[in-house]
């Protein structure tokens, strides 16, 4: 009996790491299509438009406003840590660091994640059901390039630009709960966030939020050309879109931040 | 049956899913200018054989050949340059859901040519009059046009780029009988329209009665392989037991 649930267990364990090693090389055959297709004509401008105005700029107050709150609040708990030791002076510094470096990419990213990575999903497995994706292929269009190579592009470059707004709207609504409501001399504020703020910290956000960008479009259309089973197949892809595109993130600052605190 | 000059010729074709047989040896060949129509149960591995003519499947071993060209001899690229050459209705018609009806037919157009926008629009607009669609309706998204009009617009936009070859997936599936009447009506009069440029009409279905009506010839499929293949006519006398199961159904 002990044995057969054993036996039964082993089996499962080996057919779900078999399936997830089957995916991981999947994706990665994904990703070179990308490569592959990025470079050949015809380049899809208006395509790669419209999705860079969905996910810049269809973003943007969701970011404006996430940005604003978290510098805000980042400010107040910075604040309140730092008094006990008498260097509330370096509020804004930490602040300004911690939001270009982790913050302003990884919350930008989980924000897109959330949002254009579902809809990436959502509209490609919508789609694959309904035979609108075979039919580009009857026509002789690679479905490849003309979904999933303009939503990648603007993805990839889109992203950066979101994080620079997140990054700045959260220094401003640190600067001001600093400055207004926590009483820190402006002046001091700003000389110690020049003194302490490097090109470099901002050299790191912006390449983490390229390649989260890259990534959560990449597992976004990933998703949607893998979605069967119509509707209930549409669901799940849209969710496996947004659970694996935040974790990616996650994982992936993870691995990002070590590498780059030692090259820069 | 073998005829000269065919727009399809299948030779042997073998189609396996790891250790299932989809297609198994099947030879055959289909005559240009005709409507044929390929009849067979569900899982009969109709829409199989349907993707191995358009190229969109490799087979397990076998030829297919269209309009003289063995697939398997074109490179992906030039494969897909070839599909140029067919148009499909698909089943519910696969319109883009963000683009309106005359934008659907003027797609392909918008790829492959170099027409200019007005151009593109008017012959779009031509094709969509053609089918009989009305003015009214050129700028109604699918998710606006009901499941006979959107058949219609799907049939324009195959017909887009002047297909040597119009394939057509279950075109009468989910219609009600007066709607299907109208669709095979519609196949038959595309058919003879582009007759003249010897269009072939190639139909998988499983609707027997109106395979019957409008087909010249009709193959029967059967757990992978063609077990009966003859002029409608012949068909309908068909001693084959299983044929006359599926007639008399």
């Amino acid at each position: 009996m002990v044995t057969a649930q054993f036996k039964k267990f082993i089996e499962a364990v080996g057919s779900a790491t078999i399936e997830n090693i089957q995916g991981l090389g999947n994706i990665c055959q994904f990703i070179f299509k990308f490569f592959y297709w990025v470079l050949k004509p015809p380049f899809r401008f208006k395509l790669f438009a419209e999705q860079f105005y969905f996910i810049g700029n269809k973003s943007l107050f969701i970011i404006i406003l996430a940005g604003s709150f978290t510098g805000m609040v980042m400010a107040y708990q910075t604040y309140f840590g730092f008094k006990l030791i008498n260097v509330d002076s370096l509020v804004g510094s930490v602040v300004a660091i911690s939001l270009a470096k982790e913050l302003a990419p990884v919350l930008s990213g989980l924000i897109v994640a959330g949002r254009a990575g579902a809809a990436m999903a959502a509209q490609i497995g919508t789609m694959k059901v309904t035979e609108q994706v075979d039919a580009l292929e009857v026509m002789g269009i690679d479905s490849y390039q003309y979904l999933a190579v303009p939503r990648i592009i603007a993805s990839t470059i889109a992203l950066p630009m979101l994080s620079i707004v997140f990054l700045f709207v959260g220094n401003v609504g640190s600067f001001i709960v600093g400055t207004v409501a926590l009483l820190i001399d402006e002046t001091m504020y700003l000389s110690k966030l020049g003194e302490f703020m490097f090109i470099g910290d901002l050299v790191q956000g912006i390449i983490k939020a390229t390649v989260f960008g890259f990534l959560i479009a990449v597992i976004g259309t990933y998703f949607g050309f893998n979605v069967t089973k119509g509707a209930e197949g549409v669901g799940k892809g849209t969710n496996l879109a947004v659970v694996w595109g935040m974790i990616s993130v996650l994982v992936l600052d993870y691995f990002l931040t070590s590498f780059l605190i030692q090259v820069l | 049956m073998k005829f000269d000059n065919p727009a399809i010729e299948i030779n042997n074709l073998t189609k396996q899913f790891g250790k299932h047989t989809v297609l198994n040896n099947l030879s055959f060949s289909i005559p240009k200018n005709k409507i044929t129509t390929i009849l067979g149960f569900s899982g009969a591995g109709k829409s199989t054989l349907l993707k191995h003519i358009l190229g969109l499947h490799q087979p397990t071993s076998g030829t297919v050949s269209v309009l003289g060209n063995d697939l398997k001899s074109l490179d992906p690229m030039k494969l897909r340059e070839f599909r140029q050459n067919f148009g499909m209705l698909f089943q519910y018609a696969a319109l883009f859901d963000s683009m309106t009806a005359v934008e659907n037919v003027a797609f392909p157009m918008k790829e492959f040519t170099d027409f200019s926008y007005e151009e593109r629009i008017k012959k779009a607009q031509d094709l969509l009059i053609s089918v009989g669609i009305k003015e009214v309706s050129f700028g109604g998204l699918p998710s606006e046009l009901s499941g006979g009009m959107r058949k219609r617009v799907g049939l324009a936009r195959g017909l887009a780029l002047n297909p040597h070859i119009m394939l057509y997936d279950e075109p009468t599936t989910g219609l009600d009988p007066i709607t299907t009447k109208m669709v095979n009506d519609l196949i038959v009069d595309t058919a003879s329209k582009n007759s003249d440029r010897g269009m072939t009409s190639i139909i998988i279905s499983h609707d027997v009665k109106a395979t019957l009506r409008i087909s010249d010839f009709v193959a029967f499929l059967d757990r992978g392989n063609i077990v009966e293949y003859l002029p409608v006519e012949e068909f309908k006398k068909s001693t084959n037991p299983l044929v006359q199961e599926f007639i008399n159904l």
